[in-house]
């Protein structure tokens, strides 16, 4: 019983995920950076649109939101609709089920709004730019991060996607360009240093360092999902109504 | 040693207290635990799943306490009335992926034993979708049952089941409680119980309020007082006939038909046919007056 991810609780967490009609809702925002970045690419006069557009709408509306709506739903979705009371009624670990939630929920980010920031970046300057390498590498890690993050969401509360919007609006969107300090506690940052650290672009406004930037992501990444193993672990249903 | 026991389990949120006091054996066999609605049955029921800590007490099931115990759930099937499955998955998938979920060796095979004990197999191919109320039950006690569990608990199994459904699932759990599992069920209608056979653990207000075996329970309610609305033809000449008889203590004419009160429902209600056929006077209706389900727990908990 010392496995870490399970492969059924994988596969059938992408299948149930995939097949909510939110599956749809994955693909608007990267479909939309993608068809706006192909109009750029033909009208736009500016050189410095790719990383501008791409780094600042790709990484705190694109990336975030896609993950948003897939952390709080590989999990907490089946908590609300109760789905997940068949899973969390075999004897499989708890912390099991929390890595296996955030390895489906990062896979499923990952080819919605990674992909789709490369192949933005491809169409802007070329699938082999450093831009579009860049935009895929931070694209990747702020899969994992915010997946992690929200997926801990989820557990903890049934307003996750509430909480999650305020974080990322209020936290990293306003006090993130405010507060030179919160920037060491906000995914995009790290997501930005990441992508910069390959791409060597100022538009990107970078400000933490690859070090910096990975290993904060580590930590928070860790954190999150540690903290959700332990409150699944204390997972209640609500008995009578009283 | 399969048995679930509970000493002195209370369970209270913030200053309500859902379960109080509870103190019960529940051996092998069918034990049903039955109770008004928000009598404190599903807190019971989540408590023994694991899946609700006990504020105090000691809950134990086959002698561990179950609350932060997953590993303890491979000896128990568990059939919780909220939980929701799949819809797009076929029977069969459901209840193989639950069987591997289990590490089961085989799961296939133990999946197919499973489906065939609830009667499912001919309909394990279809998605779990397009099934009935009662095939979602049934499917889910397959899955519950998938690991030849010692233990199965079911927090209402009979819920929006139709009464042939409802048959099929007693002769279910009656089966089980043969094989010598501990069958546990919850339920807030005392009349859908009536076939089966084993003890019944009474709970009204977060307590237990009464224990015993089916037999004698199924006797108290059935000879308990009762009062029925009877409309007929000619109801002047019904009640004349009705005073008559031994299992009734009075009949008031009202404008909507006969109140009758019966001091023994089961007599009444198999008299009353006769009785009007010999007077020929036609029954237009006969309705229990007071059958809410508090009246006939707070009956039961009297005595």
């Amino acid at each position: 019983m010392s496995e870490v991810i399970n492969p059924v609780v994988l596969r059938l967490t992408i299948r149930a995920t995939m097949g909510r009609k939110r599956a749809l809702i994955f693909a608007i925002a990267p479909v939309i950076m993608i068809g706006v970045s192909a109009l750029l690419k033909l009208a736009a006069k500016s050189p410095v649109w790719p990383p501008e557009f791409l780094g600042v709408f790709g990484f705190t509306v694109v990336v975030p939101l896609t993950a948003l709506i897939i952390g709080t739903s590989v999990l907490g979705a089946e908590i609300d609709d109760s789905s997940a009371i068949s899973l969390l009624a075999t004897p499989i670990r708890r912390s099991t089920v929390v890595l296996t939630k955030f390895v489906a929920a990062t896979i499923i980010t990952v080819i919605f709004a990674a992909v789709g920031e490369f192949l933005a970046g491809a169409i802007a300057t070329g699938p082999g730019s450093k831009l579009a390498i860049g935009l895929l590498a931070g694209a990747v890690a702020a899969s994992v991060v915010y997946n992690a993050l929200f997926v801990m969401l989820s557990v903890i509360t049934s307003r996750a996607i509430a909480i999650g919007l305020l974080y990322l609006l209020v936290w990293e969107g306003l006090l993130g360009s405010l507060v030179g300090g919160v920037r060491l506690l906000s995914v995009d940052q790290y997501a930005l240093g990441i992508a910069n650290s390959v791409a060597h672009e100022s538009q990107l406004k970078a400000h933490l360092t690859l070090g910096t930037a990975i290993g904060m992501g580590v930590v928070v990444t860790c954190l999150a999902l540690v903290f959700a193993a332990v409150r699944l672990r204390s997972f209640s249903l609500k008995g009578d109504a009283v | 040693m399969s048995s679930i026991e509970l000493r002195q389990v209370s369970r209270w949120y913030g200053n309500v207290v859902a379960v109080n006091d509870v103190t019960m054996t529940i051996g092998p066999g069918v034990t049903g635990l039955l109770g008004p609605n928000g009598a404190g049955k599903s807190t019971i029921v989540h408590m023994i799943a694991g899946m609700l800590e006990p504020s105090r007490g000691e809950l134990t099931v086959a002698g561990e306490p179950s609350w932060h115990n997953t590993p303890l759930l491979s000896k128990i099937g568990l059939v919780l009335d909220k939980d929701t499955v799949y819809t797009f998955l076929s029977g069969t998938d459901f209840v193989t992926a639950i069987a591997k979920l289990h590490k089961l060796p085989v799961p296939a095979a133990a999946a197919r034993r499973a489906i065939a004990i609830v009667e499912m197999a001919e309909f394990a191919n279809r998605r779990i979708g397009t099934y009935s109320k009662g095939m979602v039950q049934r499917i889910k006690v397959a899955a519950a049952l998938v690991h030849d569990p010692e233990i199965i608990v079911l927090d209402e199994p009979f819920n929006g089941m139709d009464p042939r459904q409802r048959l099929q699932m007693m002769e279910l759990l009656n089966r089980m409680g043969a094989e010598g599992r501990v069958i546990l069920f919850s339920s807030h209608i005392l009349e859908e119980v009536e076939r089966l056979s084993g003890t019944i653990q009474v709970i009204v207000g977060g307590r237990l309020a009464a224990s015993g075996d089916f037999r004698a329970i199924r006797r108290l309610m059935t000879s308990r007082p009762h009062v029925f609305v009877v409309r007929s033809s000619d109801d002047r000449v019904l009640a004349k006939a009705l005073i008559a008889r031994q299992a009734v203590t009075g009949v008031d004419v009202t404008p909507r038909g006969l109140q009758v009160r019966a001091a023994d429902y089961g007599t009444f209600t198999r008299e009353l046919a006769g009785v009007s056929r010999d007077e020929g006077v036609r029954l237009r209706e006969l309705l229990p007056a007071d059958e809410s389900l508090e009246s006939v727990f707070s009956y039961l908990v009297a005595p």
